[in-house]
């Protein structure tokens, strides 16, 4: 009913229903933002691969170089269907996980214990400060190759090269977040009668785990990294390995589609944790402007 | 810490009753003789807060301390928690040495000292758990204290999803809950509005008449601290010193928003003001000639 049309006398009630129009009016608003953001980012994605695929067709860019999108399909179907020349593809993201999710939880026990205890107490940070400062300012990538002598092409060489690279960043974020613990929680814990240990356990962890989470999130893809790299230069199986035995065929298309396979892989576990973060952080009040 | 169990004092209380008067009930609940507390400022040169305090609470006594902002009331209360030791002086707490943190003491924080990552029963039980209490017996005095501040119902809440009133309850029945002889509060109730705030002061003493414990209740609002304590104490402008003691001969029990009203009170007002007054002019014009 259009609004002129009412008469004074139910004008409370043409007010009411005015402001529950306005209400689903503004609803309807969001949810046309929601669908106008969403249709953009798939546009840009159409644009992006389109003008790949039409290029590479036209002979704009070099196709032999460069691939096109729907050759890099054509060999992500191949894979799944018919396997890689190593073995099944699940096998190759079943080995890139799990070396990067073992030197992923190897790193991050490592940096929260470390960061904690160093966090907690004045001596160690006194002694081994230096020390963290200078393995933090070597470039850990370079490694990889020495653990490849050290451990072999099995996936010890790509754990070890995960972990160096995971534990600087979670080390940190515990350290910092070990640090920054608000005094005033620590001082009516200690008058409530909680010892040292007790401070530690109850109070600064608790307090960290916001800072450690944020390190996660980044050392997953830091785990990735160093799994995919330590299998790029030697390895019997893995993503990585895909990678370079692509190269090795200058098959540009494959290098490409281990690179898809990857980000599907890293996006998904991105998701896992996100969630399990929601789940440990219910103390927490919402961001403002996310529903809970 | 105490760990000495010759130095528990409750231990003495039982032991030596008859033989030569015990120290723990003939001498007073806390006593400050000649103290002070300097802080060294990150420059290194000296600060000091406090100085040649000299102050006598007796036990089941309610004394307020008023001084101007920042003259060193918090640090006071800190010495006498154990939280920091004093540069000068002595502090006795029942006839003691305070040397580390004492279990009999509460303490109440200025600013929001509850656990955001624990529930309120939680917070509640928090210090019976840390001192060693079973879990079962700890929840139970827990619902008893959360029953007392009218937080039954909140028992599941995280202190996000309470109001500023409702976390303060919370820090009571959390200082409560252990049972302190003495109880210290630092301007517990200054983030809170006026009518909560009367609230508060009302059930803070309905809490306290039932305990017979000894306060030191510090504030800047003179008017509280008449309304609340059997003492007030002027500080003078920092570093602090006590400046003068004033008895309060209201009766008990009161209700603080009718005390307030009466002849006698509007008379102590004026008293004291006139020695309290001075010391924040001076405080003021000190703060107006660093900001010039
Ligand atoms: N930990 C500290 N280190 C250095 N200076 C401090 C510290 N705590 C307090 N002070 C200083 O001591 C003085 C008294 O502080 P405080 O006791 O908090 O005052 P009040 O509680 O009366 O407002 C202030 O000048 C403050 O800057
Ligand atoms: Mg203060």
């Amino acid at each position: 009913m259009p609004p002129e049309l009412v008469s004074p006398a139910v004008r409370t009630r043409a007010a009411k229903t005015g402001a529950a129009d306005r209400t689903k009016a503004r609803a309807r608003a969001v949810r046309h933002r929601t669908l106008l953001v969403y249709g953009s980012r798939l546009a840009v994605l159409a644009l992006v691969l389109g003008l790949w695929e039409w290029f590479a067709r036209t002979g704009v860019i070099d196709p032999f170089n460069f691939s096109m999108p729907s050759k890099i399909w054509d060999q992500i179907k191949q894979w799944t269907l018919h396997g890689t020349a190593q073995g099944p593809l699940g096998e190759q993201i079943w080995y890139t996980l799990y070396e990067a999710l073992f030197g992923w939880i190897i790193g991050v026990v490592a940096g929260v214990v470390l960061g904690i205890a160093l966090g907690r107490v004045r001596f160690l940070a006194d002694v081994f400060g230096p020390y963290v400062k200078v393995l933090n300012a070597l470039p850990r990538i370079v490694l990889a190759p020495i653990f490849l002598i050290w451990f072999g092409l099995g996936p010890a060489s790509k754990v070890a090269s995960a972990v160096v690279l995971v534990f600087f960043p979670v080390f940190f974020n515990a350290f910092q977040g070990a640090r920054e613990v608000d005094r005033n929680l620590v001082a009516n814990a200690r008058i409530l009668g909680a010892s040292n240990r007790r401070v530690t356990f109850q109070v600064v962890i608790p307090a960290a785990t916001s800072w450690i989470f944020t390190s996660l999130h980044v050392s997953f893809g830091f785990a990735l990294i160093g799994a995919i790299v330590g299998e790029y230069i030697g390895a019997t199986k893995g993503i990585g390995l895909l990678v370079s035995a692509s190269q090795g065929t200058f098959n540009a298309a494959g290098v490409y589609a281990a690179m898809v396979i990857l980000a599907v892989v890293a996006l998904v576990a991105e998701g896992l944790l996100t969630f399990l973060e929601k789940r440990l952080f219910r103390w927490k009040p919402a961001q403002p402007g996310t529903n809970r | 810490m105490s760990s000495d169990p010759s130095s528990d004092p409750s231990g003495a209380r039982q032991s030596a009753p008859q033989s030569a008067p015990s120290r723990d009930t003939s001498s007073p609940a806390i006593e400050l003789r000649g103290a002070g507390k300097a802080f060294r400022t990150p420059s290194g040169a000296l600060h000091t807060a406090v100085r040649d305090l000299d102050l006598t609470v007796g036990r089941g006594e309610f004394v307020a301390v008023v001084g101007p902002t920042g003259c060193g009331k918090s640090t006071t209360l800190t010495l006498v928690s154990g939280l920091e030791e004093p540069t000068e002086g002595e502090v006795l707490v029942a006839g003691e040495a305070v040397r580390g943190i004492n279990p009999d003491v509460g303490f109440v924080f200025q600013q929001d000292a509850v656990f955001p990552w624990r529930t309120v029963l939680s917070n509640v039980m928090a210090g019976p758990r840390f001192r060693g209490v079973a879990r079962a017996e700890a929840r139970e005095r827990a619902r008893d204290w959360l029953a007392r501040v009218g937080l039954t119902a909140f028992a599941d809440r995280y202190p996000h999803q309470l109001s500023g009133g409702q976390r303060k309850r919370v820090a009571l029945a959390a200082t409560f809950v252990n049972d302190p002889d003495i109880l210290l509060m630092d301007e517990p109730f200054s983030a809170l509005d006026v009518q909560t705030r009367a609230l508060m002061s009302d059930e803070l003493l309905d809490l306290w008449a039932g305990t017979g414990s000894s306060v030191v209740f510090v504030t800047h609002d003179l008017e509280e601290s008449i309304a609340l304590a059997d003492k007030v104490v002027v500080m003078t402008a920092g570093p602090a010193t006590v400046k003068e003691v004033f008895t309060i001969d209201l009766p008990r029990p009161r209700k603080v928003e009718e005390v307030r009203l009466q002849p006698r009170f509007v008379e102590i007002y004026r008293e004291i003001w006139s020695s309290l007054g001075e010391e924040v002019r001076i405080t003021r014009e000190r703060g107006a000639g660093h900001a010039a």
